[in-house]
């Protein structure tokens, strides 16, 4: 693996092999001292043009863990302000000679195009309204350890499909791991021809009882003022999850930042059944993985010259 | 094709016989091997294969045997960014840029910066394209002042400086009101009016067509009911003021059943459609590279697609156009929903129809050759001809020369083409346009014929 730029470009078994990876990671992380030295004199850089906390937070966490030099650019402060683009900012980070860029950026392709001009393996952190694979590779992470296998498992993806990077992502990540995809919202929050990505559609939660997990979404206010749906109230009386649409013994995710009272109710973010704290903690060693995979594991490697017995460093140990 | 709002730069008549050349005009209902002889810049005489005398008149003798001598193509669709983009294109490179397509003349786009709205800004224009156009060039004025889109320019002045039509190209006009007023005042001073048909309100914020790929990609989707809604609403006031439209660059199947109704309703309505559209689908946007595939209106679906075909062989499609679309680099080299809107064309256009559509049998040589060259007429423009009589405008083409587009880069100032990087088969050899040698491929060697 050269990128991470779509999830798409992950077979099965690629997927699974970062998934058991990061549970090499999360028993590390048990240990008194975190932190290996697997990335150590290596330099990560993050630079993200959206705010962003989870995701960034827990790149740079990620980084920092595998011993590696971080530098974190924001947009906002940065040259970016001064109108600087996309390649000339690329440009000029690349002159640190970094092992790895992560990109958040709000428009799609920008993580193909980083990696077209740069040297450095690049993560797409979210590009627009496009991909954010690392998400998905944490959400199958944490489903699986809860359901074991995701194969023929019903999933439901409730919410404002239109505007979400993460339902596109998940959905092809769901759909490699053998699940069955039900996408549900209204219709306008809804693009036109998902279903040909292999998923059935659904206007209403009449069926969600079918669902072994529902994968909420972030509905943005400004959502209203464009028409997409009437109001906050209207949307919440249709597609909120609350403890009377939630059964007992379905799963519940959402990627955050939770709108509390909009598209999941208080009680269920609260409940057992509820999985969002443990896809933030999943996203830690889910990110060590990935960036492990990229920059560390015998794929990544240069290709070795012929005979010379060149093998991956093993993990824990001094590179 | 001498029309006095179209000018190129005085030169040379062509003295030339271009001998053993399959010959093939379909309007003119020419279709075999001529020696095809021009002499001070007009077509003298078709003669028989290898019996025109021509050393004794002193002729530049050019073997054409295997070439095939076309009417140049006419394309009155193009952009050319003067004035104020000259770091896009310029009249000297655009009109060049014509040339080696195999195009004896173009009409430019009037959303320049500022637009070509006054009178003055016409002539002007003009005594660039006296000065520096490789092929006959003229330009439409806007319809509204400065593309506002609230009032309309003083038209009949502009057509008393050349003004070869009125658009406001790049923009809708919104307004039914001010579209009907510019329609009214058309009896006045003639100029066909080209509409870019698009309902703001429903392309949003919209960078590719709408469907499952836009849906795939998670970029803003422009539904073709954007184009053929507006397509019928202006077709409908245009039927009412008895006026004469243009519809620009077709994208859609519903558009093609818009202008195929009007047709039979009687509207004086023609419509072009352009060779990206007629060769590539929103399959195509999966490269997320605008530099290729970033337009408006955008590449749409394979149904859609084969409905510009179908429209192109019952003739409700009218003519090809390029929507030639200069950017500077820096303008593409950004992620897609940020690049600017636009794909050159000129260059390629006869080649990527015929290695797309042509080779495969979809449609035949004659009607591409008749449709490259039909665009003059929506515009009263004089089609070019390879009648004897007529001015020479010639376009020699290799059909089985293979190439790689942009491998010896461009004549355009702009690299931003639609099929960069394709292998396409077929290749303009040599342009005659306004009675001069336009252009020549710099590896045609002008063989002396035995």
């Amino acid at each position: 693996m050269r990128h991470l730029l779509s999830i798409g470009d992950l077979s099965k078994a690629e997927i699974e092999a970062i998934l058991d990876r990061a549970e090499s990671f999360a028993e590390v992380g048990r240990r008194d001292i975190k932190k290996v030295p697997t990335l150590r004199g290596r330099t990560v850089v993050t630079l993200f043009y959206e705010a962003s906390t989870r995701t960034s937070s827990s790149f740079e966490l990620a980084a920092k863990r595998l011993s590696a030099d971080l530098v974190s650019v924001k947009a906002a402060g940065s040259s970016v302000d001064k109108g600087e683009s996309l390649k000339d900012t690329v440009a000029t980070l690349s002159a640190y000679d970094p092992a790895a860029i992560v990109l958040r950026h709000p428009y799609a392709g920008a993580a193909q195009l980083v990696a077209e001009w740069a040297d450095a393996a690049v993560v797409n952190a979210g590009d627009g309204k496009h991909e954010h694979p690392s998400q998905a590779l944490l959400d199958v992470y944490t489903l699986r350890r809860r359901l074991g296998s995701l194969e023929g498992k019903r999933i439901w993806i409730v919410g404002d499909v239109l505007h979400s990077r993460v339902a596109r992502s998940n959905l092809i990540a769901f759909r490699q791991m053998g699940a069955e995809l039900t996408v549900c919202g209204p219709p306008a929050l809804i693009p036109r021809g998902l279903e040909q990505l292999g998923c059935a559609v659904e206007h209403s939660l009449e069926r969600l009882g079918e669902a072994e997990a529902i994968y909420a979404l972030r509905l943005q206010h400004e959502r209203m003022s464009e028409s997409f749906v009437p109001s906050l109230r209207e949307y919440a009386a249709h597609f909120q999850i609350d403890s009377r649409r939630l059964g007992r013994r379905q799963l519940l995710m959402h990627p955050g930042p939770v709108n509390r009272g909009v598209e999941l109710s208080g009680e269920v973010i609260d409940s057992p059944q509820s999985l969002i704290a443990e896809q933030v903690a999943s996203g830690l060693v889910v990110r060590m993985a990935i960036l492990y995979e990229l920059l560390a594991s015998r794929d990544s490697e240069p290709a070795p010259v012929a005979g010379n017995g060149r093998h991956a460093t093993p993990i824990g140990q001094p590179a | 094709m001498s029309e006095t709002r179209l000018e190129m730069r005085a030169g040379e008549s062509a003295d030339v016989v271009l001998r053993g050349a399959t010959v093939l005009d379909p309007v003119a209902g020419i279709d075999a091997p001529h020696d095809v002889v021009v002499r001070d810049g007009r077509i003298a005489e078709l003669a028989a294969p290898a019996s025109a005398s021509a050393s004794a008149d002193g002729l530049e003798e050019i073997d054409a045997t295997g070439l095939h001598a076309f009417p140049a193509f006419f394309d009155p669709h193009v952009h050319l960014r003067v004035p104020g983009q000259e770091h896009k294109e310029d009249i000297e490179t655009g009109s060049r840029s014509a040339a080696a397509g195999g195009y004896c003349g173009v009409l430019a786009m009037a959303n320049t910066a500022p637009p070509v709205s006054t009178p003055a800004d016409v002539e002007a224009l003009l005594a660039d394209a006296r000065a520096s156009a490789s092929v006959r060039t003229g330009f439409l004025a806007t319809v509204t002042a400065a593309m506002q889109g609230e009032e309309l320019t003083e038209m009949a002045s502009l057509r008393d400086a050349g003004a070869a039509g009125f658009s406001d190209d790049g923009l809708p006009l919104r307004s039914a009101r001010i579209l009907r007023r510019a329609l009214q005042y058309q009896r006045l001073c003639g100029g066909t009016i080209a509409l870019h048909e698009e309902d703001p309100e429903l392309s949003g914020a919209g960078v590719m067509h709408e469907g499952p790929v836009s849906a795939a990609l998670g970029l803003e989707g422009v539904p073709s009911i954007s184009e053929s809604t507006t397509i019928a609403r202006d077709a409908a006031i245009a039927g009412y003021e008895q006026a004469r439209i243009h519809v620009q660059h077709l994208s859609a199947a519903e558009s093609v059943e818009a202008v195929r109704a009007a047709k039979a309703a009687g509207v004086r309505i023609t419509c072009e459609a352009s060779p990206h559209h007629l060769c590539l689908t929103d399959e195509a946007v999966r490269s997320l590279d605008p530099r290729r595939h970033k337009m408006n209106p955008p590449l749409r679906s394979e149904a859609d697609r084969q409905a510009l075909i179908a429209g192109l062989l019952d003739g409700t499609i009218d003519c090809i156009a390029t929507d030639h679309a200069p950017h500077a680099a820096e303008e593409k080299e950004v992620p897609f929903e940020q690049a600017a809107m636009g794909v050159t064309g000129l260059e390629t256009a006869f080649a990527a129809l015929h290695t797309h559509l042509v080779l495969p049998g979809t449609i035949e040589l004659g009607l591409l050759v008749e449709k490259l060259s039909a665009g003059a007429e929506p515009f009263g423009v004089e089609r070019p001809s390879l009648a004897p009589g007529s001015e020479a405008n010639v376009a020699l083409c290799d059909l089985a020369a293979t190439w790689t587009v942009g491998e010896d880069g461009y004549e355009s100032r702009s690299s931003n083409s639609w099929c960069a990087g394709e292998q396409l088969t077929g290749r303009v050899q040599m342009t005659l346009a306004g009675g001069q040698i336009a252009y020549r491929l710099r590896s045609f060697s002008m063989g002396v014929a035995a």
